[in-house]
């Protein structure tokens, strides 16, 4: 074997899912000691190959090769033993267990725990020399925040002698300066001579770190190129087919009246515990005011009182009428009937009955609407259908086919079927959450048209995203959420991801 | 995308476990050294080979389509209502409070009012257990479960304490008296020239049962409120974000499961026995679950499977009559029935998917 045989090696790799081809004929070549991006849209087939890789699927077609040697993988044991270590977008961690704990399960010696906790234990001092990896091994899961769970995945496949390490969407759940830390790991990893490949939908992350990178488009390669020799345009071109607009086009605001103020808003989650913790804002008529922040800090339960989904307290007024927060009236119809239209985080567990056809989620909030009803019994099914065809028209539903239960759309169309319900009901105020989480670069292109024009329509916006892109090109105001508070408000002109990224880690820097 | 073709997840999947469960159930009977084919034999002449079959297969049917409509209901809204035999014994005691103490003039005017009261009972019956399960957490399945015994320990005490008649021996009401005695199929048949056996208890509450059939069709798949349990049994997160009060729909959904549990009563206690006698529910809420879960939660389905297990219900009578075939073994067939059907679903399910898939993949 040549000390220039690669790492990995993948040669006509197909796999289908009954009709859908989610793989075909994918071939990658990954030298080792480099780091290898592999970019797509949602549903393009990325992580189909890399569960190939890991053995949780089995390949319809096509031959792995490991350091040049043909590999079977028909599991992730098999996975492990030929040194292939995965790093899940979702971790797969005890809670209330130790880290050393988390990193030995699985990999335990024989049936007594305490040798293998101290050979762990050693072997995690080593690491933490060698790769900068440093994480108490004492620390409970639980206690830690998201960017040290992360290195725990890393460490639990560098504990198994992983050589190949496959990082699912790495930095969904990070701020940009965990990022950052992230990266500079996976530098010194790849310096050590490890191989990495990174799954992202994010360019930007592409260009920083990669040394190849992979384009797949519905289940095919449409290109490997250098990093060095490329950039995001091509490559945003590469993964749509087309060209995209990576910048939202949009005039100035002209703000109006104010429509919706929060005061002193305070907010306890089921377990008592308090996830917003005092928060002002206001969103005027003709204006998009985007909440920033990591995930976990408050937003949704913000966006879900609003919403009328869990209870709240302390002030909200919408077009200077107070809402209820909690009891009578707090309600999702309530909020519906006092104008305001709600695109929620998730549109799988909220916004969408999966198990519906498109018709029943079009009336879905407004099934009390007297346009779909029939009488006082019953409801008028087929106007709803019709309304539907012509919402899922506007809106480019594809297919635009009623009866097709929602579960069968894509990530994208099921956003722009609640995108279509909503922004359809012109609302005075519009709560949007992560409206492009798992969409398509296309309709995300789209969906951020429809929010603007409902902007240039006169209605309050109040936007919630992870996606810092999102937030500094679609907001008019910026306001950054940390621990349940406000840490100040930025004009997207006037501040930059750095500091944006600053604010989002809780360090408060000088109000602008 | 679907994984497979309507037709095969609503008429295959019942049928292969069907055959399944015929087939172990063959085997067992061959086990004990009769023989299967004669057996089978004579389950369908005993059940639906004479119109005296028939009314009792029928009659079975009857509460069978209460229960099973009353399980289906509760499935819409994600609920596992095991408590359709207290409900339909609650009904019991509804139906006879109705009939003896009021002086009806007519039998149509009764069955209103007994149905009425019947369903009223049985909802109160699952409204304890909704409202625990609404406000407290509760979990539904454990509190029906025991609703069941405390309904049978209530109706014991009534019937032996309260509703028994002075000097009678035995735990039950007086008997109805005459102008609320519900019409047979052998009296409503007859005027068109149908001459229907005089001594089956199938009974008006047949077109009853098959109406609420119809009405829960209505109810799921057209209403607003059927809108909202279905929305609500998918998604109790959706629920809320549109704006569904969790606690009202799990109200309203028990509330209408035990009323229809609950008018079950009208076959059994006021169709049939014309009084009310312990154990008058015979494990009807029970098959009821069997039945919800063949039929898909569907009413047409839960309308056929109904049918099905009052078939296997009169049939099983007449070979414990006929036969040495023990009657612990007839109960070992219905017992089989319902594994196959309800509980081991997947087990049929998922090869067939797969083949589905694999064909597809052939045409593709």
């Amino acid at each position: 074997m040549t000390g220039t045989s690669p790492a990995i090696e993948l040669r006509g790799i197909s796999k289908a899912f009954g009709p859908v081809q989610a793989n075909k004929d994918i071939s990658i070549r990954v030298m080792p000691g480099t780091i290898h991006g592999i970019i797509g849209e949602n549903g393009a087939g990325k992580s189909t190959l890399m569960s190939i890789l890991y053995g949780f699927y089995k390949a319809d077609a096509g031959e792995i090769f490991i350091n040049g040697k043909r590999t079977e993988i028909p599991d992730s044991q098999a996975a492990i033993a030929a040194g292939i270590g995965m790093v899940f977008q979702h971790f797969k961690l005890v809670e209330n267990f130790t880290v050393l704990e988390n990193v030995v399960l699985g990999a335990e010696d024989g049936r007594l725990l305490r040798p293998s906790l101290a050979k762990a234990r050693k072997i995690l001092g080593e690491l933490a020399v060698e790769y900068e990896l440093n994480v108490d091994p004492d620390s409970r899961i639980d206690r830690i925040g998201v960017g040290m769970q992360q290195r725990v995945e890393i460490l639990k496949a560098l504990y198994r002698q992983a050589d190949i390490l496959i990082l699912d969407e790495p930095t969904g759940v990070l701020t940009p300066a965990e990022a950052d830390q992230l990266f500079r790991i996976l530098d010194r990893l790849r310096a050590e001579g490890k191989t990495i490949i990174l799954i992202t939908h994010k360019l930007r992350e592409i260009m920083e770190i990669t040394d190849t990178v992979s384009v797949m488009r519905r289940g095919e390669m449409t290109a490997t190129v250098r990093t060095a020799g490329t950039g995001p345009d091509e490559l945003a071109e590469l993964m749509v087919g087309r060209k995209v607009l990576l910048r939202v086009d949009k005039a100035p605001a002209s703000p109006g009246k104010t429509v919706l103020e929060v005061q002193n808003l305070r907010v306890r989650d089921q377990q008592g515990v308090e996830r917003v913790k005092g928060i002002d804002l206001t969103v005027r008529a003709g204006e998009i005011l985007g909440v920033a922040g990591v995930a976990g800090n408050g937003q949704s339960e913000l966006l879900e009182v609003l919403g009328g989904m869990r209870p709240g307290a302390g002030t909200v007024m919408l077009n200077g009428v107070p809402l209820a927060l909690e009891g009578r009236g707090s309600d999702g119809q309530s909020r519906r009937a006092a104008g305001l239209a709600h695109v929620p985080e998730d549109r799988q567990r909220e916004g969408l009955i999966m198990e519906f056809h498109a018709w029943e989620n079009v009336a879905f909030g407004y099934h009390h609407d007297p346009a779909y009803q029939r009488n006082a019994m019953l409801m008028d099914n087929a106007a709803l259908r019709r309304d539907t065809q012509a919402k899922m028209e506007k809106f480019d539903v594809r297919p635009p086919d009623p009866w097709l239960t929602a579960r069968n759309f894509s990530g994208g169309n099921q956003q722009k079927i609640v995108v279509a319900r909503e922004i359809e009901r012109n609302p005075d105020l519009l709560l949007v959450g992560q409206p492009t989480r798992g969409v398509d670069i296309g309709a995300i292109e789209f969906i951020h048209r429809q929010i603007v024009a409902l902007r240039d329509q006169g209605a309050a916006i109040l936007l919630v995203s992870v996606e810092l892109d999102e937030i500094l090109s679609l907001s008019d105001r910026i306001a950054v959420i940390f621990d349940g508070r406000m840490m100040g408000e930025r004009l997207p002109a006037q501040t930059d991801e750095t500091e944006l990224g600053l604010l989002m880690a809780g360090v408060s820097g000088k109000a602008a | 995308m679907d994984k497979m073709p309507k037709w095969a997840d609503v008429v295959l999947i019942p049928l292969i476990s069907l055959i399944l469960a015929a087939a172990l159930s063959a085997l067992v009977i061959l086990a004990i050294g009769e023989d299967p084919v004669a057996a089978v034999r004579l389950m369908v002449s005993g059940a639906l080979g004479s119109t005296y079959g028939w009314g009792y297969t029928l009659y079975y049917a009857t509460n069978f389509m209460f229960t099973g409509l009353a399980v289906a209901v509760a499935f819409h809204a994600r609920m596992f209502n095991i408590g359709g035999e207290g409900q339909a014994m609650l009904g019991g005691l509804g139906v006879a409070l109705m009939c003896l103490y009021v002086p009806w003039p007519h039998w149509t005017l009764a069955l209103i009012g007994a149905s009425t009261l019947a369903a009223l009972f049985g909802a109160a019956w699952a409204a304890i257990p909704a409202w625990l399960q609404a406000k407290r957490g509760s979990h539904i399945v454990i509190t029906t479960i025991m609703f069941n015994f405390i309904a049978s320990a209530v109706l014991n005490y009534v019937l032996v304490n309260l509703m028994r008649p002075q000097g009678s021996m035995d735990p039950a009401t007086a008997r109805f008296p005459e102008p609320v005695h519900l019409p047979t199929l052998h009296e409503l048949l007859a005027p068109i020239g149908i001459n229907f056996s005089k001594a089956a208890p199938a009974n008006v509450s047949l077109l009853v049962a098959v109406a609420a059939c119809v009405l829960v069709w209505l109810l799921i798949w057209r209403t607003r409120l059927g809108y909202e349990i279905r929305a609500y049994g998918h998604s109790e997160t959706g629920a809320l974000y549109a704006g569904i009060s969790p606690v009202r729909i799990t109200m309203i959904a028990m509330l209408i499961s035990g009323g229809l549990a609950g008018m079950m009563a009208i076959n059994n206690v006021m169709g049939e026995a014309e009084r009310l006698v312990l154990n008058a529910t015979e494990g009807a809420g029970f098959i009821g679950i069997a039945v919800a879960l063949m039929g898909r939660s569907h009413p047409f389905g839960v309308f056929l499977a109904a049918i099905l297990f009052g078939f296997l219900y009169q049939g099983g009578a007449e070979l414990a009559l006929w036969t040495s075939i023990p009657r612990e073994l007839i109960v070992v067939i219905q017992a089989l029935v319902i594994l196959f059907t309800g509980a081991l679903d997947n087990m049929v399910r998922m090869p067939l998917e797969k083949l589905f898939l694999s064909l597809r993949k052939g045409r593709a």
